[in-house]
């Protein structure tokens, strides 16, 4: 069954380029079927996965030997976020890129590629394999950004592509080192290497470093934010939605953890140095973000902020931080690619993204205005909607290790938040409209649906949050706090 | 050990080039630079001196071999490399036809 996460996607990805020319409506229907399955699987796989992990020998060499594919709680959280994030935005890019793009053929293939990648990171076992998918996930994006071939786009991708190699670079650097010094690539075999040399290597550390740095910028965190701002906001708002909502989190959050946490091994520096990561982060993007009038952009920006409350809380290393932090994660990749496909439809209907030129829009789109209002009051953490409970857990966490100026920085960067959201709502949607401008009318259904189902999933969530943290995040949460458990659960030995 | 430190230099080489060069097409060489520098060390890294390559051969007991690992490896790297250039060099192309310039100080319409 787990192959299945990669294969479906990197299958259509190949045929839809071949048949899409000749059959119209062929690459939508398959893209969306193909998402709507994997959505099945991975909501399936809650419920395989309760503790320890599932792993599949590829071409039945066993792991240590060959390359192996591993599921385990905190892999299922992440295809959970991945695969319904991919669906909706599958489901919403039906009209969006008919009327605003070129070859649809070509966009639903790239976006498969991207999907594959980004499932193939989330259960790769094998620490080079994981950096095939990360390159495949990272080709497909930067592809993605240019997708307009505007001068805009064209820029930003090249800037995305830059920093991206560089980040890559520093990865395989990475691995490269650890290949010289344990000889194997398969990460729990790895984590047991180094577990029989003990701690305090001076090269394990400058691999940390290294890892650390190529994750990082992968995720921008803020001394390696300048790429985000810019690579956000110029790819098509579906693609936008994936990369501020999975993309980041999967090649940086997740990757950086399972190599620190399960493979490496959580220390009190690390801990330092995660922690501070998250309050940089948080305040530089949210004070970046007050003075944007392009709403992608500030969005983008707000996106910044909010990985840095997710760093901050897994950072703390206790398992109400770590829960909390995984929370977060999910519950910003539902409100951020909610408010990045409203942003698409405020586009669509108008045709601008600048917050001053657009007034009142909560009467002729009242879809979009309720659902964005959700999304808003989710991210500026208003109960009972969902982005409150885990901002709530960071801090009682931070407050629980005593770190009460990072507890205080959180509350006041929400209070930030919700200022600058409030700034949104106001200019977009509640103003009266000076001269109101005839003809702009409500995004077409398949836009509508996927941006409802986002809210529901925001209230949802923000309503049963004991039943999630139960079902998914809490599990997520002792894989992380296991640390090298995870090589008994591979590698099978008792 | 010098030429690990070697390889290391040659990747500051290319780091350098990728951040401070000001035209497209001397990134994109700076980018090789660097993703050859990585291919260097990981070849070094399964050298042994005086050894034979690693083919299984019933009759012949081959006991000092050089690590074919990373040899595989840098293939399949070489080609993800070839991808992104292929995609950098697409974009500049086309980045050229937008501005009529390689020059990154005049290709700045995105800030703030």
């Amino acid at each position: 069954m787990i192959p299945l996460f990669v294969a479906i996607p990197l299958g259509f990805a190949f045929l839809i380029p071949l048949v899409s020319k000749y059959k119209e409506g062929f690459a939508r229907a398959c893209a969306v079927a193909g998402g709507f399955f994997l959505v099945c699987v991975s909501v399936a796989s809650v419920y395989w996965i309760k503790t320890g992990a599932m792993t599949y020998a590829v071409g039945g060499w066993k792991a240590p030997f060959g390359i192996c594919m591993e599921l385990d709680a905190l892999s299922v959280l992440i295809l959970l976020v991945i695969n319904i994030i991919g669906f909706l935005a599958l489901v919403y890019s039906a009209e969006y890129i008919k009327k605003r793009y070129t070859s649809p053929g070509l966009y639903y293939a790239l976006f498969c590629l991207l999907l594959a990648g980004l499932n193939g990171v989330a259960i790769s076992g094998d620490l080079f394999n994981m950096f095939v998918f990360l390159e495949i996930t990272s080709i497909a994006s930067y592809a993605l950004v240019a997708f307009g071939t505007e001068a805009e786009e064209l820029e930003a991708s090249f800037k995305y592509m830059v920093l991206g190699s560089i980040a890559s670079a520093l990865i395989l650097f990475a691995i490269g080192i650890l290949l010289a010094k344990v000889s194997t690539l398969n990460m729990a075999d790895i984590a047991r290497q180094l577990m029989r040399q003990g701690p305090g290597n001076i090269t394990v550390l400058y691999c940390a470093a290294l890892f650390t740095m190529g994750f990082a910028l992968k995720a921008g965190l803020v001394p390696f934010h300048t790429w985000l701002a810019d690579a956000h906001p110029a790819a098509p708002a579906p693609v936008s939605a994936m990369l501020s909502g999975v993309v980041i989190k999967t090649l940086g959050i997740y990757q950086l953890v399972r190599v620190i946490f399960n493979i490496i091994g959580f220390s009190q520096a690390m801990s330092f140095i995660f922690v501070w990561l998250g309050i940089i982060s948080m305040v530089v993007g949210v004070l970046l973000a007050i003075g944007q009038w392009d709403f992608k952009r500030l969005l983008a920006y707000h996106s910044i902020s909010q990985i840095g409350y997710v760093v901050f809380g897994i950072g703390l290393g206790t398992p109400l931080g770590i829960i909390g932090g995984l929370f977060h994660l999910f519950n910003h990749s539902l409100f951020k690619s909610l408010l990045f496909l409203n942003a698409g439809a405020v586009e669509f209907a108008t045709g601008t993204r600048r917050l001053e030129k657009v007034a009142g829009l909560s009467n002729e789109m009242p879809v979009t205005g309720v659902t964005s209002l959700i999304a808003s009051l989710s991210i500026a953490g208003i109960p009972p909607l969902c982005g409150f409970w885990s901002k709530l857990i960071i801090i009682i966490a931070a407050f629980q290790v005593q770190h009460f100026f990072g507890a205080i920085v959180c509350l006041a960067v929400s209070m930030v938040t919700l200022a600058s959201f409030l700034k949104v709502q106001k200019y977009a949607f509640a103003r009266k409209a000076q001269n109101p401008v005839a003809g702009i009318k409500e995004v077409p259904l398949s836009m509508k649906v996927s941006m409802v189902s986002l809210a529901i999933l925001c209230v949802g969530v923000g309503l049963f949050f004991p039943v999630i943290i139960n079902t998914v995040i809490k599990p997520a949460a002792d894989v992380l706090l296991a640390g090298r458990e995870y090589i008994n659960w591979v590698l099978g030995v008792k | 050990m010098s030429l690990y430190i070697l390889c290391t230099v040659l990747f500051a080489v290319g780091l350098y080039c990728l951040l401070v060069k000001k035209n497209l097409v001397k990134k994109i060489i700076g980018l090789g630079i660097m993703e050859y520098a990585i291919n260097l060390f990981f070849i070094l890294t399964g050298y042994r001196t005086a050894a034979e390559a690693p083919i299984l051969d019933r009759e012949l007991a081959i006991t000092n071999f050089v690590d074919p690992l990373p040899q595989a490896l840098i293939l399949t790297s070489i080609v993800i490399g070839l991808a992104v250039t292929a995609l950098m060099v697409a974009i500049a192309v086309r980045l050229y036809e937008k501005y009529r310039t390689f020059d990154i100080n005049e290709i700045r319409r995105l800030r703030g």
